[in-house]
């Protein structure tokens, strides 16, 4: 399980990065997201993975640590937010410049 | 009363946020009234913080009784006061700036600008490493929007930049918090600090890791070299009021620096102590030297102040690679004086603009202003300051950090330092004689500026006489934060009295 958890967080981050890089404002945003989700994947792989743990604290062996869901949870509403914001800053860049480049450029340079 | 008020510099913008919050539009007034008067109450609580933080005790509040390492507490010591009272003088210039009309230019101006309050003000006090995150996010929020206010398409497109490099560095930030928490189990910066130093060998790459992350992400508030090609546009671009509140943004970032890796990483942190020096040392240096070339090149007086900040941060993280405690305190001292006189030479920027009409801030012939002489004296006491000639804040500023280097240090600092106070003042004094003195004939026009106006300015900029009458105080003040910062085994003691026993 590890090994696919740590491929899945891997290939987000590659990706969102990728496209965070790219000049177009679509893809950024895309990649802004896709980079938040590999980022709330690492946060909860941090406090250790575990199977059938107890969800809260049980008798005996084994629970899940509440404080990486915790901090995830933060995470999540934090990068909603601001995904939402960065939508909409997109948009009126594109209605006042013109274009959607990063750079606000009239010729296309991808 | 008196216990709870460590909380205020939060809990204070955040009432008043939401009270301004009730209506977009109109009600200027009673917007102005409220801003400004939760401003000044700021400013009187910071007065009365830093009058409990001088007397050397390090007092914590524990938010719902909630004990270090588990819940989140705020901490208050030297350094954390002194940064909200400058926090709070800055701020008090910038919102009376802003009444004389700039924060009706757009919607919701006073309700974000204590919003930023409360980010910032949350950064500072905050002990735990993740709960710094939050209090970046909410400053950063409220600056995406400050940035935006008015609108207009320079503004947009350095707010494209700013937020998507910030959003990025926000997911990093995570990530290197994630790290930390995984490696030590802990989230509390005291807690962290012993953990750290009892950390297994095989633990210290993960650990070295995740510090330096966050010290990309610190590094990018605060503007070093390969990070800093944001803030040049949005600083330039952002309206006057605005610009000048985020004179303290980038120094949020250096705070953090300072806090964290003089806390988690000193002397008892065994192979990772000053893992970030080499890095931080070097760097500094080199944005010194980006800066001095961007102060010789800008063509406008908005973006030349924009790199006087970014000379500053170099100089401020100079201060930081030296890692004395001499170093440390001359760096607060001229933390004091660079964050007002900047954020005041923005404030002069937009008023020079303002009476300039077409010709704007760009240094160019334009026509004579009304106010010109009364203008130029404060330019004159500015440029003089940030400069760092006598008889001025920033020359102590300077010398203080000249004297701290050690070594091989000098030989590289003193003429960096001294080569790029060069090129400021020659960029300085071309673009004074050349607004002032090089306009065109013809008959003055333009309406005189507001009375608010004239007192933010003053306000900030009489830092530059002030700090020079006061050096004593205020130097003693900071040669006991630095002594404070480089025993940070007091800090631990009061939040974690039993973590002695543990050992």
């Amino acid at each position: 399980m590890e090994l696919l958890y740590a491929m899945t967080t891997g290939v987000l981050t590659a990706s969102g990065l990728y496209l965070t890089l790219r000049g177009r404002t679509f893809p950024v945003v895309v990649g802004l997201t896709l980079l938040s989700y590999a980022v709330n994947l690492f946060l909860f792989s941090m406090g250790g993975l575990t199977t059938d743990g107890a969800a809260i604290v049980s008798e005996g062996a084994g629970f899940a640590d509440p404080l990486p869901q915790a901090l995830v949870l933060t995470a999540i509403v934090i990068g909603f937010a601001m995904t939402a914001f960065v939508v909409i800053l997109a948009m009126r860049a594109r209605s006042e410049v013109g274009n959607d480049h990063v750079d606000g450029k009239k010729e296309d340079r991808e | 009363m008196m216990q709870h008020l460590i909380v205020f510099p939060v809990v204070l913008p955040l009432v008043a946020g939401i009270l301004l919050l009730y209506q977009r539009q109109g009600l200027v007034r009673y917007k102005r009234t409220v801003s400004v008067a939760a401003t000044v109450l700021l400013l009187l609580v910071a007065i009365g913080l830093l009058r409990q933080a001088a007397s050397g005790e390090i007092t914590y509040y524990a938010l719902g009784d909630w004990q270090a390492p588990f819940g989140i507490v705020l901490v208050l010591d030297r350094l954390s006061a002194l940064m909200l009272l400058l926090t709070a003088v800055l701020a008090v210039g910038a919102v009376v700036f802003a009444c004389a009309g700039d924060d009706e230019k757009g919607s919701n101006f006073h309700g974000l600008f204590q919003w930023q309050l409360l980010g910032i003000n949350g950064a500072f006090l905050t002990g735990d490493l993740f709960n710094l995150f939050v209090f970046f996010e909410v400053l950063l929020l409220a600056s995406y929007a400050l940035l935006l206010h008015g609108g207009g398409k320079a503004r947009i497109q350095a707010s494209v930049h700013y937020v998507v490099l910030n959003l990025a560095g926000s997911s990093l930030f995570l990530i290197a918090v994630g790290i930390l928490y995984g490696a030590t189990g802990t989230l509390n910066m005291a807690d962290m600090a012993i953990r750290v130093a009892e950390l297994s060998a095989e633990r210290d790459g993960l650990v070295s890791a995740g510090a330096l992350m966050l010290l990309v992400v610190f590094g990018l508030k605060a503007a070093i070299l390969p990070l800093y090609f944001w803030l040049p546009k949005a600083y330039a671009s952002a309206p006057a009021p605005v610009a000048a509140l985020f004179a303290i943004m980038t120094k949020v970032g250096i705070y953090a620096i300072l806090r964290v890796y003089s806390l988690i990483f000193g002397d008892s942190a065994g192979d990772l102590e000053a893992l970030e020096q080499p890095w931080v040392w070097w760097l500094s240096l080199a944005t010194l030297a980006a800066a001095g070339v961007g102060v010789l090149a800008a063509r406008d007086l908005r973006l030349l102040v924009a790199y006087l900040v970014l000379v500053s941060v170099g100089t401020l993280l100079a201060g930081i690679g030296m890692r004395s405690p001499q170093a440390v305190s001359a760096l607060i001292y001229y933390l004091i004086h660079t964050t007002l006189i900047t954020g005041g030479l923005f404030l002069l920027a937009e008023m020079i603009g303002l009476q300039r009409g077409k010709a704007g801030t760009r240094i160019v012939k334009g026509r004579p202003m009304v106010q010109g002489a009364a203008l130029a004296m404060l330019f004159f006491v500015g440029a003089i300051a940030v400069a760092g000639i006598p008889p001025f804040s920033g020359a102590f500023g300077k010398a203080l950090m000249l004297n701290a280097a050690e070594g091989t240090q000098r030989l590289w600092l003193w003429p960096l330092l001294l080569l790029t106070s060069l090129a400021s003042l020659i960029a300085l004094s071309r673009a004074g004689s050349t607004l002032f003195w090089r306009s065109h004939r013809g008959t003055i026009s333009g309406t005189p500026l507001s009375r608010c106006q004239w007192f933010g300015v003053i306000w900030l900029l009489s830092a530059a006489p002030l700090l020079v009458a006061m050096a004593g105080p205020v130097s003693s003040y900071t040669q006991a934060t630095a002594e404070q910062l480089a025993n940070p085994q007091v800090l631990i003691r009061t939040l974690l009295p039993d973590a002695g026993d543990a050992q």
